[in-house]
């Protein structure tokens, strides 16, 4: 089988990773998780950067469990980059091919094809020190490609870059992996940085695989309220019958109007932006309407974000500026709050 | 003026007056110096003998200790075993043990009926004691420590994350010690081997137990400082000038190069 092909499994004291991952040839898997969710542990032990006496690694169908990092063919970025100081970015560039029993020309003449390839050509006798940290990160990847590796992983590729930069560089980097024939596994902890590098996201949380699919997938249908924050849904779990979802609310159940027609265990999502928030409750009364406590209200891009606490239930509204003045909206107060039966989103838990 | 530029005055008194009690022996040298003979005196054999002995002794032992100590002091920072402590206590027992027990431990080990020494003689027909090896073998004892410690807080120092770095590269053991672990910490073993061949030029009483007093063969400088103190003191003080001007021009080329990078 070509590609990727692995189970990893590290135990800690406190802690276990146990994680099925596939990455084809030429696919970039995204591994997504918060902080401690053993994203970076798995990466290491791809790497071969931590001991993994269970589960395999099978790269191109051979078993890269018992051979030592230096042997198995892996090329890294890491999340700070660890250019060598003491080698100019020439010399770090031409350090993998050197390692690989290329003669110092032959490496040199490498390095400086991915230099150019990566446009830092200029940059070849300079120190690392001296660079910024979007070239920094070129030269580290740079520096992963040039051992022709057949799996490529990248720790945190944008995270030590500044916003500006970041969106340069992510757009760089997509290029680069576009380009790259091997299987990719990208480690990141934002979720735009996998939507826009990644062909396939698989969410990591304490160790566990708890999602996983295409970026459109994982954006409309988040599985843990982990992706649903990331992805900006309010998710509930509930059960479906008759276009109705019980969900279990704060305090005892609560029925939710939805036009689909599932039944049994599902999850319902919607969209902050498609909660209306009202002073008195209003005429009409729409299907589902609640009385909810206003918990926080923080600014979120242009728009005002607030965050309801129930009973009934916990849930997320984003509004104008202007409504937050005419609702009168405070911390403590309490509000109507509405969502469309057709702005829900159900789909099988 | 900024406000760290200018020392305040609790602490410029004490460091003026630290630096006035190192200064003011070498002053004393400088004065009561025999300015009007010294040429001539420059010049007798015994003095470039002695010269040229202990700047070649001090540097083979730099030598050997960077041979020997770089390894032991990744050892030190790097491996874990039982007795690691009692290892690491062990190699800074030379720093405190006075020289010229250091060289009756010497002689008892490597003398010709030490525990080694006799096998050595036996076995090869070498005898260490008394020998310009012999004047290596002191230095390389008392100065080792020096170095050993040195590269030790340099090497845990040192992110290993650069060590990982150059393994997914494809770089071996061999390979990332020699290109990144080394590199990394050439400052620290820079400094460690300026103090070690200071502390080996200087060595005397280590050397004197040990390897004796021949002029030409284990007669350093300091040990030809010490023999003309008791019959031509105007001698030892030449001789402690030449010592003095070699070790400033030294140190202050090396520290400026290596040390303060």
């Amino acid at each position: 089988m070509k590609g990727l092909d692995a189970r990893l499994v590290v135990r800690r004291a406190a802690f276990e990773l146990d994680l099925a991952l596939a990455a084809a040839p030429g696919e970039v898997v995204a591994l997504l998780g918060p902080n401690g969710a053993g994203k970076s542990t798995a990466l290491r032990a791809l790497a071969g950067l931590v001991a993994m006496p269970d589960g395999h690694i099978r790269l191109d169908g051979t078993d890269l469990r018992p051979l030592p990092a230096e042997r198995r063919g892996v090329g890294m970025v890491f999340q700070d980059y660890l250019l060598f100081p003491h080698l100019s970015v020439l010399e770090n560039v031409a350090f993998g091919p050197r390692c690989q029993n290329a003669g110092r020309r032959a490496a040199r003449r490498r390095a400086a094809q991915w230099l150019e390839r990566v446009g830092l050509a200029e940059y070849a006798s300079a120190r690392p020190r001296a660079l910024s940290g979007g070239q920094a990160q070129r030269v580290a990847l740079a520096r992963a490609l040039a051992v022709e590796p057949g799996l490529l992983l990248l720790d945190e590729p944008l995270a030590a870059l500044d916003a500006h930069t970041r969106l340069e560089i992510r757009a760089a980097l997509r290029r680069h992996l576009a380009g790259f024939e091997g299987a990719a596994v990208l480690v990141t902890h934002d979720p735009l940085d996998a939507m826009v590098l990644a062909d396939r996201i698989v969410v990591v949380e304490d160790g566990r695989l708890v999602q996983e699919g295409t970026p459109a997938e994982v954006a409309r249908r988040p599985r843990t309220d982990y992706v649903a924050r990331l992805v900006g849904l309010n998710l509930y779990r509930g059960k479906a019958e008759g276009g109705t979802v019980v969900i279990g609310g704060t305090e005892g159940e609560h029925a939710l109007d939805t036009v689909d027609s599932l039944s049994g265990e599902v999850f319902l999502a919607f969209a902050p932006s498609s909660v209306a928030l009202y002073r008195t409750r209003p005429d009409g009364s729409p299907r589902n309407l609640w009385r909810a406590r206003v918990a926080a209200v923080e600014r979120h891009g242009d728009r005002v974000r607030v965050r309801l606490s129930g009973p009934p239930f916990d849930a997320v509204a984003d509004i104008t500026p202007a409504s937050v003045a005419e609702l009168d909206l405070s911390e403590g107060s309490t509000i109507w709050a509405a969502v469309k039966a057709t702005e829900t989103h159900v789909y099988p838990a | 003026m900024s406000r760290s530029g200018r020392p305040p005055w609790f602490l410029l008194l004490p460091a003026l007056a630290g630096l006035a009690f190192l200064v003011l022996p070498l002053a004393g040298l400088l004065a009561r110096a025999p300015w009007s003979t010294l040429g001539t005196r420059l010049g007798q054999g015994q003095v470039l003998e002695a010269l040229r002995l202990s700047l070649l002794s001090a540097t083979v032992s730099t030598g050997v200790c960077l041979l020997l100590g770089v390894p032991l002091a990744w050892v030190l920072a790097r491996a874990s075993f039982p007795g690691l402590r009692l290892v690491r206590a062990l190699v800074t027992v030379p720093l405190v043990l006075p020289p010229v027990v250091g060289g009756v431990a010497l002689l008892l080990a490597l003398g010709r009926r030490g525990l080694v020494g006799e096998w050595l003689d036996s076995a090869f027909g070498i005898t260490l004691p008394f020998t310009t090896a012999a004047v290596v073998l002191a230095e390389t004892f008392v100065a080792m420590p020096f170095l050993v410690i040195s590269v030790e807080g340099a090497l845990r120092a040192a992110d290993l994350r650069y060590e990982e770095a150059a393994a997914t590269l494809g770089a071996g053991r061999w390979t990332i010690f020699r290109r990144v672990t080394l590199p990394l910490v050439a400052p620290g073993v820079a400094a460690g081997a300026v103090l070690c061949w200071a502390r080996a030029l200087g060595e005397f009483g280590a050397t004197i137990t040990f390897a004796g007093n021949f002029p030409g063969r284990t007669q350093t400088m300091p040990l030809a400082v010490y023999l003309a103190l008791q019959d031509d003191p105007q001698a030892a003080i030449v001789l402690s000038l030449v010592l003095l001007a070699v070790s400033v021009a030294v140190l202050a080329a090396l520290r400026d190069r290596w040390v303060e990078t």
